[in-house]
């Protein structure tokens, strides 16, 4: 019951926070409504079991991505966005489409699981740090090893592209 | 558990109506990160529901691809901004003509 309503304060901060992301004009704004949704997003995995990725959100999400987001965002000095030349395929067709992609994503969810069980926190306790840490160096070591790699070569492209012209 | 998956649902709904109707390039980038949360949101639920590790795994490594991803995508919205100082996207278009 408790759970319940965790979920329901949790669930209802999050929708409210991504709509302020949408509507806000100014990026600083969609910003600081973006580490509300991260943040409720981390309680959430709390009561899924997922002790380890709710501290990774918190600690790589609102901390390190939406901190290099403001940065650019300060760097940019980026104002108030400015509404015009709205393509008319968007006015036109976003609406619907966006409607018809909620009913699908329902309707699948309906299909799918027609008797999905009701979540109680605690009857799954394997998201620790030591299972996952142990699934990651086990099962999981290539993709794992993969991924440094492709973090190496991210950090080299950011350089690249950011750095100033030597001539 | 329909629960945890509609809020996954309405939250990527959410991130694609950003993409769509929002001109500002870093604001669109921020519902990007949004519809990978909404997805990272669900693969936890299946995590809970399959009672398998799994799932954390892959959120793990979606964490990663995205903070990669924001690294790379922040150091090109810098360039264009270098170059255009715009950071409209609709006036990004050199490669529409």
């Amino acid at each position: 019951m408790v759970d319940l309503l965790f979920f329901g304060l949790f669930a209802t901060v999050a929708v409210l926070c991504a709509i302020n992301v949408v509507v806000q004009k100014h990026p600083i704004s969609s910003a600081l409504s973006l580490v509300g949704v991260m943040a409720s997003l981390a309680v959430l995995y709390l009561l899924l079991g997922g002790e380890f990725i709710a501290m990774a959100q918190i600690i790589v999400y609102a901390g390190a991505v939406m901190v290099l987001f403001i940065f650019v965002i300060m760097l940019l000095n980026a104002g108030i966005e400015v509404r015009r030349g709205r393509s008319w395929m968007a006015t036109i067709f976003g609406a619907p489409a966006l409607l018809g992609l909620l009913g699908v994503l329902a309707c699948l969810l309906v299909r799918w699981f027609p008797d999905s069980p009701v979540i109680k926190f605690g009857d799954f306790t394997g998201g620790t740090a030591k299972e996952v840490g142990m699934a990651l160096f086990t099962d999981y070591l290539l993709p794992f090893e993969v991924t440094s790699v492709l973090i190496l070569i991210a950090i080299l492209g950011a350089v690249v592209l950011a750095r100033k012209e030597l001539d | 558990m329909s629960f945890y998956l509609g809020l996954s649902a309405i939250l990527f709904v959410i991130g694609v109506a950003g993409f769509i109707f929002r001109r500002n390039i870093i604001t669109v980038f921020m519902c990007i990160e949004l519809m990978l949360n909404a997805v990272n949101l669900s693969f936890v639920t299946f995590a809970n529901y399959h009672k398998q590790v799994s799932g954390h795994i892959f959120t793990f490594f979606v964490m990663v691809v995205a903070a990669a991803e924001a690294a790379v995508g922040l150091a090109i919205i810098l360039t264009v901004f270098k170059n255009r100082t715009t950071l409209n996207i609709d006036e990004v278009d050199s490669l529409k003509n």
